[in-house]
């Protein structure tokens, strides 16, 4: 017997004498995404509502959040930031957003969609993506290897900058669930990640620093 | 008493005396419980959180078979390899094997209780690998060949004085104490070790049954580089891991952050479901996961504690635990420490060796209100206290409970003995905290409560007559 059958099959033996039910429950049927949004954060129904909490708890987690009035605004943000940071070299993929981004910026632009350098991805200071959505419930971005570049360019250079499009922006967890199911199933990408502010960590005297290993810096840019 | 049962006592002796530790513990665990507090208030309802959370993880578990052979399928629809191992050592060996036949020389690995369970770390030195833990606290605590002081903040016992001391010692490079300059010297020298890693071993918090998906939450995004980087990926996971669908995961991920660290949703939670796909610019060529029953399955086939497989390994029971706060992580001797730690220990471990742990409790029952899925912790304790004690019971309680019946059933005796007993604590400060005194081994560390002045039932007939 494989070592699969036998812990199979002890799994069987021991599930022939059922347990209690915890909590004094009766019956344990699976939640449905309704029971979820009843014990959830509440957000609130309109759009407002949505991209004011998003702003509010990118706040709180030290993301920068801009909203950008139309996709024009978009070149001279990025030039803007390239000017206050110095950059010298900026990581992206190929996408539609991030192509605007990234054409006037008048510094080398690694791209990754066929492969690259790690190396190279690691001396640059700025990574420029896309994402699947933003959930404004957590104030979270999230990205997978097939939307935004890959596994690093979202986590190695020290600033990541995330674009988005309004639509892009769902309410809460359970919409952020579906939306991976719907988009994906059951060809999921092989990494998909929800991203919550900048790389943290509180370790040392669980004092807040940010850049433990991933960006120091997180911006949104929703155009 | 055992040699476990030895250490364990002296090492709480030590510590509970240990007054700075107490106060390092303290800050730390009193700024964690304002940040709970808050952000469990933004639940609507974290009762109901709690109900639908067991309730969840009670399918899980009761139909672990099925949730098992689901997500194993789904991981290998995509290449992914899964390996099942029964116990600790053929989890090691499985990884051994796998990174030698790789010719894998440094390792990457991020923060995985499961790992520290197996001593992974250990089985890969002794191949001749170079693993690197790449958690900062893991990192730290790796530096001074310590275990982590809890499942969540392995460092949380140090000062900023001592992380600059254990840098300046063991990696030549700490600037000063401060926190953000400490923590820049560690992304420093992990940073080149990414990019210089054959492999990445990483653990797991949930297994996503129904799509085959691993979720790992982090907030440093070292898992994610661990993840992103090397060539080889490696994932140990437990098989009680399982949730059993993904939009599970839009319950249990903040949840976790919440009771876990205050926080309501962790930094970085990532789904893996795979070696890299086409089209796919980067991510490791190869990615194995690694089932590990290692005793799970005993746990499983007592029915009464099987809902201890339904812990998601947040840490709220170690952080409310005032037994925990006063003897410290490393005192337990073992991987799990804390309640859940007292709890899956006798059983993994044996009880003979580890029934001590259960009596390392007040039975206040903090850790059962604060375990996000519900587990009945307390009542597991005590249920632990009572296996070991029909099993061997000790002479003195039994000569203790003999001498104390007739006592509690006479009337006579039981008057004599309570009024003879306050007027002994009268007498009692003359030899109080001296080798004379008779309660040494109680007062000795613990005040001796006063016996009531009046009795109840003096009490009674005074006020009915
Ligand atoms: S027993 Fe409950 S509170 Fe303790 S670590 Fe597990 S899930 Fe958390």
């Amino acid at each position: 017997m494989t070592e699969r059958e036998n812990i199979l099959s002890r799994i069987r033996d021991a599930l022939r004498v059922p347990a209690r039910r915890p909590l004094g429950m009766t019956e344990t049927p699976l939640p449905k995404p309704e029971d979820h949004r009843r014990v959830l954060p509440k957000v609130g129904p309109s759009e407002s509502d949505r991209l004011s909490l998003f702003a509010s708890n990118a706040e709180e987690l030290r993301a920068r959040f801009v909203v950008l009035p139309a996709i024009e605004a978009l070149e001279s943000e990025m030039r803007s930031m390239r000017d206050a940071e110095g950059w010298t070299r900026v990581a992206s993929h190929r996408g539609e957003l991030t192509d605007i981004a990234c054409a006037k910026l008048g510094i080398p632009v690694l791209l990754t969609d066929g492969g690259y350098d790690k190396n190279d991805l690691e001396a640059c200071q700025v990574g420029v993506t896309e994402c699947d959505a933003l959930i404004a419930q957590t104030g979270s971005v999230l990205v997978s290897s097939r939307s935004s570049g890959g596994r690093a360019l979202t986590v190695l250079p020290p600033h990541h900058i995330v674009l988005a499009r309004r639509s892009q922006l769902v309410a809460d967890l359970p919409e952020a669930m579906a939306l991976v199911r719907q988009k994906h199933h059951p060809n999921y990408p092989s990494m998909i990640s929800i991203i919550t502010g900048p790389s943290r960590t509180g370790d040392i005297e669980r004092i807040l620093v940010l850049g433990a290993h991933g960006p120091k810096k997180l911006t949104i840019l929703l155009i | 008493m055992t040699t476990a049962a030895a250490k364990f006592k002296k090492d709480v002796r030590r510590v509970t005396a240990d007054l700075r530790h107490r106060r390092i513990i303290n800050t730390a665990l009193d700024g964690y419980a304002v940040k709970r507090d808050q952000k469990k208030s933004l639940f609507q309802d974290w009762a109901e959180a709690r109900r639908l959370a067991a309730a969840t993880k009670y399918e899980a578990i009761n139909s672990l078979d099925r949730c098992l052979e689901q997500f194993a399928r789904g991981l290998e629809s995509r290449g992914a390899k899964v390996h099942w191992a029964s116990t600790g050592q053929q989890a090691c060996e499985i990884i051994v094997g796998i990174l030698k036949e790789r010719n894998a020389r440094s390792v990457v690995k991020s923060k995985a209780m499961t790992a520290e369970e197996i001593h992974l770390n250990e089985a890969l030195a002794r191949a001749g690998l170079d693993v690197v833990e790449t958690d900062l606290g893991e990192f730290i605590v790796q530096l001074r060949d310590e275990p982590p002081y809890h499942i969540v903040f392995p460092a949380m016992h140090l000062t900023r004085g001592e992380i600059q001391e254990t840098f300046r010692k063991r990696l030549g490079d700490a600037p000063s104490d401060n926190p953000e300059e400490l923590t820049m010297v560690a992304r420093r020298v992990l940073r080149q070790k990414y990019i210089q890693a054959d492999a990445g071993i990483t653990g797991a918090n949930f297994a996503v049954a129904d799509v085959g998906l691993i979720s790992l939450t982090e907030n440093e995004g070292n898992a994610r580089l661990t993840g992103a980087l090397p060539r080889t990926m490696i994932t140990l996971v437990g098989i009680e891991k399982v949730v059993p669908r993904l939009e599970d995961l839009a319950l249990f991920l903040p949840m976790l952050a919440t009771v876990g660290a205050g926080q309501l949703i962790s930094g970085y939670n990532t789904l893996y479901g795979g070696p890299r796909q086409p089209g796919e610019p980067d991510g490791p060529e190869e990615y194995h996961v690694v089932l590990l029953d290692n005793n799970r399955t005993r746990l499983m086939a007592d029915a009464e504690k099987r809902d201890t497989l339904h812990c998601i390994r947040c840490g709220s029971c170690l952080n409310v635990c005032p037994i925990f706060r006063n003897i410290g992580g490393h005192s337990y001797g073992t991987t799990y420490c804390g309640p859940i730690g007292a709890v899956l220990t006798p059983v993994l471990r044996g009880l003979e060796e580890w029934k001590h742990l259960p009596y390392a409790s007040s039975l206040c029952g903090a850790c059962t209100e604060a375990c996000p899925v519900g587990i009945d912790l307390h009542h597991h304790l005590l249920e632990h206290r009572r296996a070991a004690a029909s099993a061997k019971p000790s002479w003195w309680q039994k000569l203790a409970f003999k001498l104390f019946a007739p006592v509690a059933a006479s009337k006579l005796l039981w008057a004599l003995v309570t009024k003879s007993g306050r007027l002994g604590q009268k007498l009692h400060p003359i030899v109080l905290g001296t080798r004379l005194d008779p309660a040494y081994v109680w007062t000795r560390t613990r005040d001796l409560p006063p016996i009531a002045k009046t009795s109840f039932k003096e009490w009674w007939r005074r006020t009915r007559s």
